[in-house]
């Protein structure tokens, strides 16, 4: 475990302590697991750090055509809703039916923002509203977006929405207005606190349990240990964008 | 000059320069707890100085400090109405609005962001998801179909 990214004062931070003394008590009853999570717990006051990367696993084969629970989850989480124009209305994370035409296989997998290490929406922005934090996570800073929408045209994705109506009702951890581009936040507001994308939850509750979640650099953790044990793959890896979302079975 | 002269003149000067040709200050709904985050005058000076340098820490950095966060501006300044419900902070008359009025200075924060704490705006709205054709995989050489009825429903 990198010790870096501890802050010196963090021995002297009580809350940290009780988190720390936690830890250990879960990691006590339940294996090492716990401690490596929950040390790595980010203070309110650090700022996010290259050392961790997030990422998502989507296993296709439990992903089932019906369940749309990813779906709803985070509509309900960021308090997206439509206006009947269903080629406007925002999306963050959708279903699609795959058919293989050659074999007739078919397949479900959900869509979302693939958090690119090159992410071409970041390389067109003319304003920098379009940008990848430190931990992998591309986002759009609304409070530089004009609304040219240059990100939605090159994301290969389709994973870019433009909120076209003025919006009322939002969420105090989810801002979004009207002229502004928008996409899956991989739950910013709950990863910065500790907790699983809104999603993924859903999917493990709900759903197949078709996703894992976690940080791709923490070779310890799930699931980089997912990844180096299982094939997996990118959607269009020919476009070299190192995406942070991969799938498996596809 | 003679006394009776001047009278009218004087009265004039004065109707001028009185306080009482100004707007009436507004009277802030006072917030919860007894003190702000800073003290009175340095908020009303440069609380919009601490709101841009909190929002680019957390928007990009991810620092999520509770003091200048315009979400906890919102829980402890926003008002009830008789029925218990939250009134909006950018409402006639509330907190934020009534200054800004004032000073005659147009915000922007809430085309974006909440102006109640969430419980209130909870159930305001029903979700719905869209399910869009797409050939992001045609790559792949696959065909892609719509998930069917059922798979998701509009709001309206």
């Amino acid at each position: 475990m990198p010790t870096d990214r501890k802050r010196t004062d963090d021995a002297l931070n009580p809350d940290r302590r009780r988190l720390l003394a936690g830890a250990a008590g879960m990691a006590a009853m339940g294996g090492g697991f716990s401690i490596i999570r929950l040390a790595l717990a980010k203070n309110d006051d650090e700022a996010v750090s290259s050392l961790t990367r997030w990422g998502l696993l989507i296993d296709t084969a439990k992903c089932s055509s019906g369940c749309n629970a990813c779906v709803s989850a985070c509509n309900d989480e960021h308090n997206l809703h439509g206006f009947g124009r269903p080629l406007t209305d925002p999306q963050w994370i959708r279903k699609l039916d795959l058919v293989d035409e050659h074999t007739g296989h078919e397949s479900s997998l959900p869509m979302l923002c693939q958090h690119c290490e090159h992410p071409p929406c970041v390389d067109v922005c003319p304003t920098g509203a379009s940008f990848r934090r430190d931990d992998g996570i591309v986002l759009v800073d609304k409070h530089t977006c004009i609304g040219c929408r240059y990100c939605v045209m090159a994301c290969p994705y389709k994973a870019r929405s433009f909120v076209h109506e003025a919006l009322s009702n939002q969420k105090s951890y989810s801002p979004r207005g009207k002229g502004t581009v928008e996409s899956c936040t991989l739950c910013v507001h709950r990863v910065d606190r500790d907790r699983t994308p809104a999603c993924v939850e859903a999917c493990q509750s709900d759903g197949g349990g078709a996703m894992v979640f976690g940080d791709l650099n923490d070779e310890s953790g799930v699931l980089a240990g997912a990844l180096r044990d299982h094939p997996s793959s990118q959607v269009r890896r020919d476009l070299d964008l190192n995406t942070g979302v991969r799938y498996r079975n596809l | 000059m003679g006394l009776d002269r001047l009278v009218p003149f004087v009265a004039l000067i004065l109707a001028l320069v009185s306080p009482a040709a100004s707007a009436d200050l507004p009277e802030l709904p006072r917030g919860k707890g007894d003190a702000c985050v800073a003290p009175t005058d340095e908020m009303r000076r440069d609380h919009m100085d601490f709101l841009l340098h909190q929002r680019d820490l957390t928007v990009h950095d991810g620092i999520r400090t509770p003091r200048f966060s315009l979400v906890e501006c919102v829980d402890c300044h926003v008002q009830r109405n008789s029925e218990g419900g939250f009134i909006p902070v950018d409402a006639p008359e509330q907190f934020c609005e009534i200054c800004h009025t004032y000073a005659s200075v147009k915000m922007d924060c809430f085309g974006c962001h909440a102006t109640m704490p969430d419980s209130a705006s909870a159930d305001a709205n029903t979700a719905a998801s869209v399910v869009h054709t797409d050939d992001v995989l045609g790559v792949m050489s696959y065909r892609v179909t719509p998930v069917p009825e059922g798979g998701g429903t509009d709001a309206d």
